[in-house]
């Protein structure tokens, strides 16, 4: 038997991708049930992007002052230490899982560790898929220029670095992120003359029955909204930015009044000045590892693609259950939920272990955060108008530096009709991150809906580690 | 009294003893556990790393490692994502022009 780093462990009954606020309820749920988990996560530390916070050193005695339900996260990050101490849990921290096969024992995951890229293998009887989102990024003239940040990366880097892109940012884009995003960056020191929201509130109005079966998002809502009046920053609804301007980084933007299909209104726009801007229009949920395993997806009312699960959150693959934002952007909550469902199905097919009583509870709140999630995302779903504040000299994909002329002349002159074809005759999407930031604008624009994110390989990993890799003969020995 | 707001009074940070990098041979001061990116964004940098078509200036974007915008050469090593790599006690940071490869004229 040969020994090389990739030397997979004993198997554990199962492996949970992503330590965000899914990942972690799972494994914890998954652990008190009796199962044995390795839990992988890209982070050094858990909690994902949604409860990211300073590494230890930066000595925050106050974390909880950045985020909305901390407790919640610290109650479990106390039973994931517990479950550890006692062997239940496995945390594998700094490992990025890049592909999942089946194995003769059920399942075999593929990560690479730490910044010198060291293989890692693991070995389980189920997985579990809570690899959460991505933002999505719709493009406008000026969006590479530096100080043109994500809405959510802005919250990233605060959150865990404790730094600002700049003194006056602007936040802009669509969704429920950015009240919260210019929230917080208001209350570490920025000045933020306005929040800029492309869709219209008055969206909300035809989903008053999911709004009132949800008091606590109300709630959030109205704290975020509080948040930003003691700021005074202002709200623009039914705006977009639609141009960045400066030389070598931002120094204004221009902000326009949009029509009902997001169309920029013409003479509307109006300069803002500001040393940095926060946008982004929702978030995407990231698939790679789902679609490479064949999982069904279903296109969700925003427009994106999430997994297909069925009431215990398994995927169309059996064995593979998967949690929080893959299966449906929807936030923290919906996903601590979602985590400690999988957990109990999962035990339960393992194992034969019994539901726990909790799990009808967790059912109801599910549907109930689900139907908020879903009126929210068709409330804040891109209008068709969108792509009238691009010029062809805009940048589209950020790594190929493809102009929207390139590819409105793909699709008008040379017959693209899919985002395939123009990848191809463009390399929009070719580049380091593999369409990530561009994918939904240009499948936009060469006039289909986006389609399921298919990388055989989730990041990037070094060749000789897929050189290394057991043929396939052997994995599926049973074949 | 309460501090002026910033993102270190937001937490109540008490953080270890601060080190230096360089970038471009320029001395910064990072705090450990900041990332790259965020020691550079305490000192007001915003662009390390210039784009292999048009040698645009970029920095950092996604902030989570999903965009490749923020790739600096680090210590010699280029392509390294700046928003996930973290500080260290003496790192050379360079700005990194194109694919960072010139040295191998491909």
């Amino acid at each position: 038997m040969p020994t090389s780093p990739s030397e997979p462990t004993a198997p554990t009954d199962l492996a949970v991708v992503g330590a965000g606020p899914a990942g972690l309820a799972a494994a914890v749920a998954a652990a008190d049930l009796g199962l044995r988990v390795t839990l992988l996560d890209a982070g050094e530390r858990p909690g994902g992007q949604f409860y990211r916070h300073p590494a230890p050193g930066l000595g925050a005695r106050r974390p909880e002052a950045l985020h909305h339900g901390w407790r919640a996260f610290a109650g479990r990050v106390h039973r994931l230490r517990d479950h550890q101490r006692h062997g239940r849990v496995t945390h594998l921290t700094a490992h990025h899982v890049w592909t999942v096969v089946r194995d003769p024992d059920g399942w075999r995951l593929h990560a690479v560790a730490g910044p010198e890229e060291t293989p890692a293998t693991v070995r389980a009887a189920a997985v579990l898929l809570a690899t959460g989102a991505y933002e999505r990024q719709l493009p406008f003239p000026g969006w590479t220029l530096p100080g043109v940040v994500g809405a959510g990366g802005a919250q990233a880097m605060l959150k865990s670095g404790l730094v600002l892109p700049g003194k006056r940012i602007v936040v802009a884009g669509s969704g429920p992120l950015l009240p919260a995003v210019a929230g917080s960056l208001a209350a570490a020191g920025a000045r933020v003359p306005a929040v800029v929201e492309a869709a219209s509130y008055t969206g909300y109005a035809r989903e008053v029955p999911s709004l009132v079966r949800n008091p606590g998002k109300l709630v959030e809502g109205a704290v975020h909204g509080g948040g930003l009046l003691r700021h005074s920053v202002r709200l623009l609804t039914r705006h977009a930015v639609t141009a960045a301007h400066g030389k070598d980084r931002v120094e204004a933007v221009t902000v326009s009044r949009l029509d009902r299909d997001w169309r920029p209104v013409p003479g509307t726009g109006r300069r803002i000045p500001c040393d940095a801007l926060a946008v982004g229009h929702g978030l995407v949920p990231q698939l790679e590892l789902g679609t490479g395993l064949g999982c069904a997806t279903r296109r969700t009312p925003d427009g994106t693609l999430a997994l297909e699960l069925d009431g215990d959150q398994r995927t169309s693959v059996p064995g593979v259950w998967a949690a929080g934002e893959a299966g449906g952007i929807g936030g923290a909550e919906l996903a601590l939920t979602e985590g400690e469902l999988a957990a109990a199905s999962i035990a339960h097919e393992l194992r034969g272990t019994p539901y726990p009583r909790a799990v009808a509870g967790l059912a109801r709140r599910r549907a109930r955060l689900r139907a908020f999630a879903d009126a929210m995302a068709a409330a804040h779903r891109p209008g068709p108008g969108w792509t009238g504040w691009l010029d062809d000299a805009t940048d589209v994909c950020r790594c190929e530096e493809v102009p929207a002329g390139s590819i409105r002349e793909a699709v008008a002159e040379l017959g693209a009709r899919d985002a395939r074809t123009v990848k191809l005759l463009t390399r929009a999407g070719m580049g380091w991150c593999q369409g990530r930031m561009c994918g939904q604008a240009v499948a936009c624009l060469a006039g289909e809906e986006p389609a399921a994110d298919r990388r055989p390989l989730s990041c990037p990993v070094p060749l000789k580690h897929l050189a290394e890799l057991p043929p396939p003969a052997e994995a599926g020995a049973e074949d | 009294m309460s501090p002026d707001p910033s993102p270190q009074a937001l937490v109540r940070a008490e953080p270890e003893a601060s080190f230096e990098v360089t970038f471009d041979g320029r001395p910064l001061t990072a705090l450990p556990g900041q990332s790259l990116a965020a020691a550079l964004w305490a000192a007001g940098i915003l662009a390390w790393r210039t784009t292999r078509g048009s040698g645009a200036p970029r920095g950092a974007f996604c902030g989570i490692g999903a965009c490749y915008d923020c790739l600096l050469t680090v210590n010699g090593r280029p392509n390294q994502r700046a928003c996930l790599v973290p500080a260290r006690p003496g790192d050379i940071l360079t700005t990194q022009e194109g694919t960072g490869h010139a040295d191998l004229a491909v």
